[in-house]
């Protein structure tokens, strides 16, 4: 019998689907974790953090991330179905919703011209490159539908993701200080403002922190956000002159 | 164990179920998207589409309920895989790091501050001309 070599193994192992898809999964086991420790903070997002933490073993181990992906993309792919998913909670609170159509609507649209007017004038008033700002514009769209956009204005898919991501993150910390400042109780428009400006993290943060109706009007905002940018970006790209 | 025993025994293999259910939803999503051109995801229609199938069946299956729930509530973990491949783009970001950081920053602030601003006027005026 014969101890095969540990670097041998190592060879193996790293090729294999199963490394990454292990490591993904208690990557976000250890920063929810910690996450809990440091009292739930919204400041140190779990995904962000696990995320930080991966990205720190791929570069330790010298992995690359095509690698990664083979093993992680498992996981990627259940965004689909969870994205249908959404029609559940939809559905359950379709009275509600229905009675709150118009204004839910108008402040849909509201929102999305904010977020995409701000980062365009906001990225070009700082010098960002054109490249830049046309990956920005999407961000607060979830990512599958912001990679698609952002191809489609001419910025980079791939790195609209990770900006999706963290404008996700950036929300779920400020959403409930300026919920605080601003006196806003309602677990409706909670949801629904945390959907539209912060998409799946958001509504994940929705759900998990405030409640079921939170989290219904939050994956509405966040479908309607993203049906509703992926006609109006690219019109508000050309106002800018960029298109 | 003896859990997934019962489980065989009766009518249900809800995971299997729900999840085919679905599969099936954002494949047909899929279909329609690419077929008429439109520039929006395959899950997002696919979505709109069992939403519209809920409405017609009247209820939510309980296999539908128990798969897409679980689902729903590890939605954070299923951003991972993509998030890490920001590792891929650190040299731009690196140049437009500050831009890009107050960007993201300010322009979430302002996005958040107007939506509900704006959702809680209208929704009070409108439960006010609702009650009248």
């Amino acid at each position: 019998m014969s101890v095969v070599a540990l670097d041998q193994l190592w060879v193996y192992l790293s090729g294999n689907p199963l490394l990454s898809l292990l490591v993904t999964l208690l990557a976000f086991m250890v920063a929810v974790r910690i996450n809990r420790m440091l009292g739930g903070t919204p400041l140190v997002h779990p995904v962000t953090l696990a995320i930080a933490m991966l990205i720190g073993f791929l570069l330790l181990v010298d992995m690359d991330y095509a690698t990664y992906f083979e093993g992680a993309q498992f996981i990627h792919f259940l965004l689909g179905p969870a994205t249908v998913a959404l029609a559940i909670p939809l559905y359950d609170h379709r009275e509600r919703i229905r009675r709150l159509l118009w204004p839910l609507l108008l402040a849909c649209l509201v929102g999305i011209f904010t977020a995409v007017a701000s980062t365009i004038a906001i990225a070009m008033a700082l010098g960002a490159q054109i490249e830049t700002v046309l990956t920005l514009a999407p961000r607060s769209v979830t990512s599958p539908i912001a990679m698609g956009i952002a191809e489609q204005v001419g910025g980079i898919p791939s790195l609209a993701a990770g900006l999706v991501l963290l404008t996700g993150s950036i929300g779920c910390a400020l959403g409930p200080l300026l919920f605080r400042v601003m006196g806003i109780r309602d677990p409706g428009v909670q949801g629904f403002t945390l959907g539209l400006a912060a998409h799946g993290f958001g509504t994940a943060h929705a759900f998990a922190r405030i409640g079921a109706v939170a989290g219904a009007f939050s994956g509405l905002a966040m479908a309607l956000t993203g049906l509703l940018t992926a006609f109006l970006l690219p019109l508000v790209v050309r106002a800018f002159g960029l298109g | 164990m003896s859990e997934r025993c019962d489980e065989h025994k009766g009518a249900g293999m809800p995971l299997i179920m729900g999840m085919s259910v679905l599969l099936a939803c954002q494949f047909a999503g899929e279909l329609v998207a690419r077929g008429l051109g439109v520039p929006v995801p395959g899950p997002v229609v696919g979505m709109v589409i069992l939403l519209l199938g809920l409405m017609v069946l009247g209820r939510v299956p309980s296999s539908l309920r128990i798969t897409g729930e679980g689902l729903l509530r590890y939605l954070t973990l299923l951003f991972v895989p993509a998030g890490v491949g920001l590792m891929v783009h650190a040299r731009l970001i690196g140049m437009d790091f500050w831009p890009i950081v107050a960007t993201l920053i300010i322009s979430t602030a302002l996005t958040l501050a107007v939506t509900a601003w704006v959702l809680e006027r209208m929704q009070r005026r409108y439960r006010r001309g609702e009650t009248r």
